[in-house]
C-alpha cells in the first residue's frame, strides 16, 4: 500500500472507532502464550549463520544462545557470560579462550559441549554467508579455522589476526552469526557437504528459551518454550508471530484482544491506540539512524563551509515533531544512543541566516543545482521533500530523484549523486560497526571501489579519522576505548560530509497485562524469555 | 460400399475434428504460455530492481556482489538466460526463490488454495445474487427495484475496497464480534487440521474438524463477501444489460404474443440466450479474483497469490514472480477453455 492510501486507512479507521459503539466483548490471548502481529516478510533463512534481517534475528535470539550475550533486563551492562561461564584473554591480546558452562543442554538434549562452539564458529566462516564478515573481519578464513577456532576439553580458544580490543571481538559474538547450534542434529541433516544449511533455514537446532515449530514464509513463526532454558523455563510457553501487513489491522486485533503486542503500527495508528482501553504503547531507541550524505567530488559540496551550511538547512525539531512524530528523535552523531561511546550532543538546527552566511563565504555560485537520490519510503521521501523547500530559501535548487534501491544504491555506490537521503542500521553491536563505515576509508581511489564503506561512497578522505577508527579498535581499556570514539565523533560532526539527522524510536503496542518487554534496544534483537502476562 | 464409406467419413469426422480442435487448443496453450513467459521474463529483467542487492544487502562489497550476479547467471546474455529458465520451468521447476530459499512451486502451492478458496466463495456470492438482480432490474427496468440495483452496483464499483474492508471488520469483527478477524483461522485452532488441499474449509470438513470448519468459515465470511460484492456489481450489471437486448427482441415479443407467461418469457427464453455472454463474464470475474485480490489480502492478513506476487515483486525476488505469474496465466487460460467447452454445450450454434 502506498502512503496515502496507509493514511486513509488508518484515518477511516480513527473515525469509524470514533463514531461507533463500544466494541463487543474483548478477547484475551490464553495466560501462558504470546501473540504478536508483526511484518515477517523480510525472514529469508533462519540459520544464524546466514540470517540477517530483523524478524530473522528476533526468531534466532530466542532460539540460538552465544558464547556471550545480552540480558535484556539490563543491556545497558553490555555482554555477559552465556555459554561460556568465563573467559581470559592472553597477553598479546588475540587470543581468548572460553571456558564452557556445564550442563547446558540442546533442544534435542544434547549437552552443549565446547566442540559444538568450535563446530558452530568455524561452519559460520566456512559457509561465507552474507553476515560472515562479522567474524571474518578477525581474520579467521575458511582455511586457518582449523588453528584458529579450536576446542580443547570444556574450552574454546579462539585466536585474531591482530590484538582487537576484547570488547569488539565479544560484541560481534553476540550477533546472530555467533549463535551456537547443535552439531550431531545439524550434521545428520546435511546434505551435498551443505553443513546443514539447507536444513537450518527451515529448522532449529539450538539451546535457547524457545525451539522453533514452524515457519510458515510471510505468514507465521510458532516457537514453543524450552522448559531445560538454564535461566528456568519461560512463562510463555508458546509464541506466535503473526505476520499482519497492515497498520491498522494490528491495531483492531491489538484493541480487539485477539493479540497481545502489535509491532508495526503507524504515528496515526499509535495515537489512536493511546487512547484504547487495555492498551499501552511501549517506546523504545533501536539503532537506526537517517542521514545526509554530501558527495565530495562535487566542487561545492567539497567546500567545509558548504558542508556545514548545509546541516544548518534541515529542520531536525521540526520534521521530529510533525511526519516523524514518535518514530524518531533528533540524533546527530554516528553512534546510535546506548552504544558503547555514544555521545547526546546535537549542535546543529535549522538556522537559514547563518547557513547563507556561509555559503556566502564560500562563494557559492546563484542558482545552485543538486540532485538527492532517495529510495521510495514514505518517511525518507518527506524528509527529501523538506529539504528542498529549506534549500530553496538560500537559493539552492535541489532536484529529487527517487527511485527503487537499484537505481538509487546502484548511483549512490557509484559515487554518482550529489546528495544521498538514506537510512543505516548496525551490523552489530559494537561502535565499530558504524565507526568503521562512516569514518574509515582507507584508500579514497576510484580504483578502491570500496562500495562498502559510506565514507568511500561519498568520496571523502577521512583525514585523520580513519587511522583514530583503526587505532580505536584495538584499544583494549574500554574507557579509554569509549573516549576515542566521542573524539571521532566530535571531529566527525565538524567535518564530515554526513548529516546524521535521527535515530529510530520504536513503538509498539501492547495489552496492559504484558510485561517485561524488551524489543533488544540498539544492540540486539527481542527477548521472550522475560515476557509475563 | 458408397454408403459404408459414407458413414465410416461421418464416424471419422468428429473425431478427427476433436484431434484437430484439441491440437489446436494446446498449441494457442503453448504459444501463449511461451509468450507470456517471454514478456515477463524480459520486464523482469530491465525493470529497476535488483535481485542481487536484495540477497547480499545494501553493504556488501563489490566482490561479492559479482559473486552472486554471476552465481546468479545475470551475467549470460539475456536469452541465454530465457532459455535456461524456460528448460526449468518445462520440467516443472520454477527454480528457488531467491529470498527464502525454498522452491518456488511449493511455495505456490502452499498460498494459492487460500486464494483459491476466497475467490470461489467470493464468486459464488456473485453469481448467485447477482444474476438474479440483474434480470430483476432488466425486466423492471426504470423502477425502483433498477435503481436500487443501480445503486448498489455502483457503490460496488467505486468505494475503494481497502476502506470496504476496514470498515467490514471494524463493524462485524471489532464492534459486533459476529466474525473472526484478520487471518485464516483464529490462533487455537491453527495446525490441527492436515493440509491436503490448503483450503481449510475443505480440510477441516474432510478431517470431520466441525470446529476449525466453523472458526474458519467465521474467517473467510467477510473477505469473501466483499469480494463477492465486487463480483455481484460487474455480473448484475452485465446480466441487465444482456437481458435488456434479449428482452426487446421479436422473439420475445412472439412468446408474449402466443401467451406464455411472463416468467417462461423471462427465463426460458430471454435468459436461456444470455448463459453465453454471462459464461464469459463470470469466467472474467472469477479468473481476477483467482489472480488474487492484494489490498483484501494484505487487509485481511490472507495469505494469498495476491500478495505473495507483490511482496516479491517489492523484494526483487523475480523467481517467484515469474513463477506466480506463470499460476496466473494458466488459470486465464483454462478458463478460457472452460469457457469454451461451456459455449459448446449452451450454444446450438457452435455444436
Amino acid at each position: 500500500m502506498n502512503s496515502l492510501t496507509r493514511f486513509m486507512s488508518s484515518a477511516a479507521l480513527g473515525v469509524a472507532l470514533a463514531i461507533t459503539a463500544a466494541p463487543a466483548a474483548i478477547a484475551e490471548t490464553p495466560a501462558n502464550m504470546l501473540v504478536i502481529a508483526n511484518r515477517i516478510d523480510d525472514i529469508t533463512t533462519l540459520d544464524p549463520a546466514e540470517s540477517f534481517e530483523f524478524a530473522g534475528s528476533d526468531v534466532s535470539r530466542n532460539i540460538y544462545q552465544k558464547l556471550v550475550n545480552f540480558d535484556p533486563m539490563n543491556l545497558e551492562g553490555g555482554y555477559q557470560p552465556e555459554i561460556a561461564e568465563s573467559w581470559t584473554v592472553s597477553d598479546d591480546g588475540t587470543t581468548i579462550t572460553f571456558t564452557i558452562r556445564d550442563g547446558l543442554k540442546f533442544h534435542s538434549g544434547n549437552p552443549v559441549t565446547a566442540a559444538d562452539v568450535e563446530f558452530s564458529l568455524r561452519r559460520a566462516v566456512a559457509l561465507n554467508k552474507t553476515p560472515a564478515f562479522i567474524l571474518t573481519q578477525f581474520g579467521f578464513t575458511a582455511d586457518n579455522v582449523g588453528e584458529t577456532i579450536v576446542a580443547d576439553g570444556n574450552t574454546v580458544t579462539i585466536k585474531t589476526d591482530k590484538p582487537y580490543a576484547t570488547s569488539f571481538v565479544l560484541n560481534c559474538l553476540t550477533s546472530t552469526i555467533g549463535g551456537i547450534v547443535d552439531m550431531k542434529t545439524v550434521m545428520a541433516n546435511e546434505v551435498d557437504g551443505d553443513m546443514g544449511n539447507e536444513w537450518l533455514k527451515t529448522n532449529s537446532a539450538g539451546s535457547g528459551a524457545y525451539k522453533l515449530v514452524n515457519w510458515k514464509p510471510n505468514e507465521s513463526v510458532t516457537l514453543q518454550s524450552n522448559p531445560d532454558f538454564y535461566l528456568g523455563a519461560p512463562e510463555m510457553e508458546r509464541v506466535i508471530v503473526r505476520h499482519v501487513q497492515e497498520s491498522a489491522s494490528q491495531r483492531l486485533l491489538l484493541e480487539r484482544g485477539d493479540i497481545d503486542i502489535a509491532r508495526d503500527l503507524n504515528p496515526e495508528d499509535v495515537a489512536g491506540a493511546r487512547d484504547a482501553d487495555g492498551v499501552k504503547i511501549h517506546d523504545e531507541l533501536r539503532g537506526r539512524l537517517m542521514y545526509l550524505a554530501f558527495n565530495q567530488k562535487h566542487p561545492e559540496l567539497s567546500k567545509p563551509e558548504v558542508r556545514q551550511a548545509l546541516k544548518y538547512l534541515i529542520d531536525y525539531e521540526g520534521m521530529q515533531n510533525s511526519f516523524l512524530n514518535g518514530q524518531y528523535t533528533v540524533h546527530q552523531n554516528f553512534l546510535p544512543r546506548t552504544f558503547l561511546g555514544a555521545v547526546d550532543e546535537n549542535p546543529f538546527s535549522l538556522n537559514v541566516e547563518k547557513a547563507r552566511e556561509l555559503l556566502k563565504a564560500a562563494g557559492v555560485p546563484e542558482g545552485l543545482e543538486l540532485t538527492a537520490g532517495v529510495r521510495e519510503a514514505q518517511e525518507r521521501t518527506e524528509i527529501a521533500q523538506a529539504y528542498q523547500n529549506a534549500l530553496a530559501q538560500v537559493g539552492i535548487k535541489l532536484n529529487i530523484m527517487v527511485g527503487t534501491a537499484k537505481q538509487i544504491l546502484g548511483e549512490y555506490r557509484a559515487r554518482n549523486l550529489d546528495i544521498y537521503i538514506g537510512a543505516w542500521g548496525p551490523d552489530y553491536p559494537d561502535p565499530h560497526t558504524n565507526a568503521g563505515t562512516f569514518a574509515y576509508n582507507p584508500d579514497n581511489s576510484d580504483e578502491a571501489n570500496a562500495t562498502g564503506l559510506l565514507a568511500w561512497r561519498n568520496s571523502w578522505d577521512t583525514g585523520g579519522l580513519t587511522e583514530k577508527v583503526a587505532g580505536a579498535v584495538v584499544e583494549n581499556d574500554r574507557d579509554k576505548r569509549q573516549m576515542m570514539y566521542n573524539d571521532i565523533q566530535a571531529e566527525f560532526r565538524d567535518t564530515s560530509p554526513f548529516a546524521v539527522m535521527f535515530q529510530k524510536i520504536e513503538q509498539a503496542g501492547m495489552r496492559d497485562n504484558v510485561q517485561n518487554v524488551n524489543l533488544g534496544g540498539a544492540t540486539t534483537a527481542v527477548s521472550y524469555w522475560p515476557i509475563t502476562k | 460400399m458408397a454408403v459404408s464409406n459414407t458413414n465410416a467419413e461421418r464416424r471419422r469426422a468428429p473425431l478427427s475434428s476433436w484431434v484437430k480442435q484439441t491440437f489446436l487448443t494446446l498449441g494457442s496453450v503453448a504459444v501463449t504460455m511461451l509468450g507470456l513467459l517471454f514478456v515477463t521474463f524480459i520486464i523482469g529483467r530491465v525493470m529497476p530492481i535488483d535481485p542481487v542487492l536484495a540477497i547480499v544487502g545494501e553493504r556488501a562489497s563489490q566482490s561479492t556482489y559479482d559473486a552472486v550476479y554471476q552465481q546468479l547467471g545475470l551475467d549470460k546474455p539475456l536469452l541465454v538466460q530465457f532459455l535456461y529458465y524456460l528448460w526449468d520451468v518445462c520440467r516443472g521447476d520454477f527454480g528457488m526463490s531467491l529470498l527464502n530459499a525454498r522452491p518456488v512451486a511449493e511455495d505456490i502451492a502452499r498460498v494459492f488454495p487460500a486464494t483459491m478458496e476466497l475467490a470461489t466463495i467470493g464468486v459464488f456470492i456473485g453469481i448467485v445474487l447477482g444474476v438474479p438482480l440483474g434480470v430483476v432490474a432488466a425486466v423492471n427496468r426504470g423502477s425502483w427495484i433498477d435503481q436500487i440495483a443501480r445503486v448498489v452496483a455502483l457503490v460496488g464499483y467505486s468505494m475503494p475496497i481497502f476502506w470496504l474492508g476496514l470498515m467490514g471488520l471494524l463493524v462485524f469483527y471489532g464492534v459486533l464480534g459476529w466474525v473472526g478477524g484478520p487471518g485464516r483461522l483464529d490462533i487455537f485452532y491453527e495446525d490441527i487440521v492436515p493440509a491436503r488441499t490448503g483450503m481449510i474449509l475443505l480440510d477441516s470438513a474432510l478431517a470431520g474438524e466441525w470446529s476449525v470448519f466453523r472458526n474458519a468459515f467465521s474467517h473467510i465470511v467477510l473477505p469473501a463477501s466483499l469480494l463477492g460484492y465486487y463480483s455481484l456489481a460487474y455480473i448484475s450489471r452485465m446480466t441487465r444489460s444482456f437481458m435488456l437486448e434479449q428482452l426487446t427482441a421479436e422473439y420475445v415479443t412472439t412468446a408474449r404474443v402466443k401467451g406464455l407467461s411472463e416468467r417462461a418469457v423471462i427465463w426460458r427464453h430471454a435468459f436461456k440466450n444470455i448463459r453465453v455472454q454471462l459464461i464469459t463474464v463470470i469466467a472474467l470475474s472469477y479468473a481476477n479474483l483467482l489472480e488474487g485480490s492484494v489490498l483484501t489480502e494484505i487487509i485481511f492478513s490472507w495469505p494469498g497469490i495476491g500478495s505473495y506476487i507483490t511482496t516479491a515483486l517489492l523484494s526483487a525476488d523475480m523467481n517467484a514472480v515469474l513463477g506466480g505469474t506463470v499460476v496466473v496465466g494458466l488459470i486465464f487460460i483454462c478458463l478460457n477453455i472452460l469457457s469454451d467447452l461451456l459455449y459448446r454445450v449452451f450454444d446450438p450454434r457452435s455444436k
